[in-house]
């Protein structure tokens, strides 16, 4: 264990994607904000459980997020995604709304107390989804103006091929909402899945540079992922403790 | 703001006692049976959302962030489903409040203008935005006449404007105003005293419609 994962990580100021949040313009973070993308069924849970495991390990508080957790409307998104006449906008409101919750109750406080903050998944895939939905552009990325930028983005980036097979592996049955089947690509579930990740990748390889999401190989397999993600997590951390 | 829709949008906005929803609820009945096939949308109403903001409010969980987004997921909602659907088929669609209560109540609350108007702009312009203007004593004195109970929210206590639920009532309804009055102008409302009687009131708004009418198919009003 190198000694500079004991140094303090240093407080700092926030920096906004947009317009930001009044009452938080002017406050300072201890911690880190931490976020992997990838589509369902990616991986994405198992690294961050391992990579908590061995944070933890090493001394740092962890807090994990994801999307639809909130205690505001977390549970309500689940019954409304039922509803398939839902719209998209209202959809893509509802989604911001139990982002913002948990950013504001748990994110920034965490970050605040000097938590390294494990967010599996932030604003991207969200926009993604709903880029891929015809949702203005400029739209989009002025409903996510108010959270701040995090210290580094991975996306696990699998191929459509490959990612069905791991779906199957989980869940046995394709999902509505993660095969596009409701915006029509294909009447054929399956030639609809591989349409609707394929879009989703692409407006993730889009978002690379204007955000510097850091691309994975994610059609490894879990191990060989895992170790390139904590290397390049630990590099990280010393790199931010000897600053 | 988007394109135009074949039918007619028209909207009021006021603070609360200024008397708006008598207006729309006569507007409403003359259109009616002027045999004008209309529709009413009201703020804060899709059974959806409903629910979580309620609970929310219960909780006094929402900050100015989740409370504009659940109130624009909730518009969002009647706008995708009916509001906009209404308006292609070629309806008249009467809005008790619409996105200017959202701009001003937010603003108030601190968001940032021009996130929330962005977060908004999906949705089209009225044909006719009234806004009835009313000194926000009288407004509030018409609400407070039998000393409710006003609800944590509703009274702005979430800003911390006063201790007291009724004072905090007042100051905020004032900031409302200060935001409707400087909308007014750029969104081209059409202002009414509202301290005018009813039927006054109601005459100029309908003298107001009047042109809408023209060319719009009016199904003969049948008797039963």
């Amino acid at each position: 264990m190198t000694r500079a994962k004991y140094k303090d990580l240093g407080k700092r100021t926030v920096e906004f994607y947009g317009h930001g949040i009044k009452n938080l313009q002017d406050i300072e973070i201890k911690g880190r904000l931490i976020v992997i993308e990838g589509p369902d069924a990616s991986g994405r849970s198992t690294q961050i459980q391992e990579i908590t495991t061995r944070l933890e390990a090493d001394g740092h508080a962890v807090l994990n997020t994801g999307l639809k957790r909130s205690e505001l409307v977390g549970r309500g998104i689940l019954e409304a995604k039922r509803d398939y006449n839902l719209g998209r906008k209202t959809l893509a409101l509802y989604y911001a709304a139990d982002f913002a919750d948990q950013f504001e109750y748990k994110i920034i406080p965490a970050l605040q107390a000097g938590y390294i903050v494990l967010a599996d998944r932030y604003i991207y895939t969200l926009i993604a989804r709903n880029l891929v939905r015809g949702l203005d552009r400029t739209w989009c990325h002025n409903l996510y103006g108010f959270a701040i930028k995090p210290d580094i983005v991975f996306y696990l980036d699998v191929e459509p091929s490959v990612l069905i097979h791991r779906v199957f592996q989980k869940n046995s049955t394709l999902d509505h909402y993660e095969s596009g089947a409701d915006i029509g690509l294909s009447e054929d579930m399956y030639e609809s899945f591989l349409i609707y990740q394929k879009r989703i990748s692409q407006e993730f390889h889009a978002m690379q540079k204007k955000y510097g999401l850091i691309p994975i190989n994610g059609n490894r397999s879990m191990p060989e992922i895992h170790n390139d993600l904590q290397k390049r997590i630990d590099g990280f951390l010393q790199r931010v403790g000897n600053q | 703001m988007k394109a135009e829709p074949r039918g007619k949008l028209i909207i009021v906005e006021g603070i609360d006692g200024s008397g708006k929803s008598t207006q729309i609820h006569l507007l409403e009945k003359w259109l009616a049976y002027k045999g004008v096939s209309v529709f009413r949308s009201e703020w804060n109403s899709s059974e959806m959302v409903k629910e979580i903001t309620s609970k929310g409010k219960k909780k006094g969980l929402l900050t100015p962030t989740t409370f504009s987004l659940l109130h624009a997921t909730d518009f969002a909602d009647r706008y995708e489903r009916n509001i906009s659907p209404l308006l292609r088929a070629g309806h008249f669609v009467l809005a008790d409040r619409y996105v200017y209560t959202a701009f001003a109540r937010d603003i108030v609350r601190g968001c940032n203008p021009e996130w929330v108007k962005k977060v908004y702009d999906f949705a089209i312009k009225p044909d006719v935005a009234f806004y009835f203007k009313v000194p926000v004593d009288i407004a509030v004195d018409r609400i407070l006449i039998g000393r409710p109970k006003l609800k944590y929210y509703e009274a702005g206590m979430d800003m911390n404007l006063s201790n007291d639920q009724y004072e905090s009532y007042r100051i905020f309804q004032g900031r409302i105003i200060e935001q409707y009055d400087s909308l007014a102008e750029s969104e081209g409302f059409t202002v009414i005293d509202g301290t005018l009687n009813i039927e006054e009131q109601q005459n100029i708004v309908r003298k107001k419609i009047m042109p809408l009418l023209e060319g719009h198919q009016t199904k003969a009003r049948t008797r039963r």
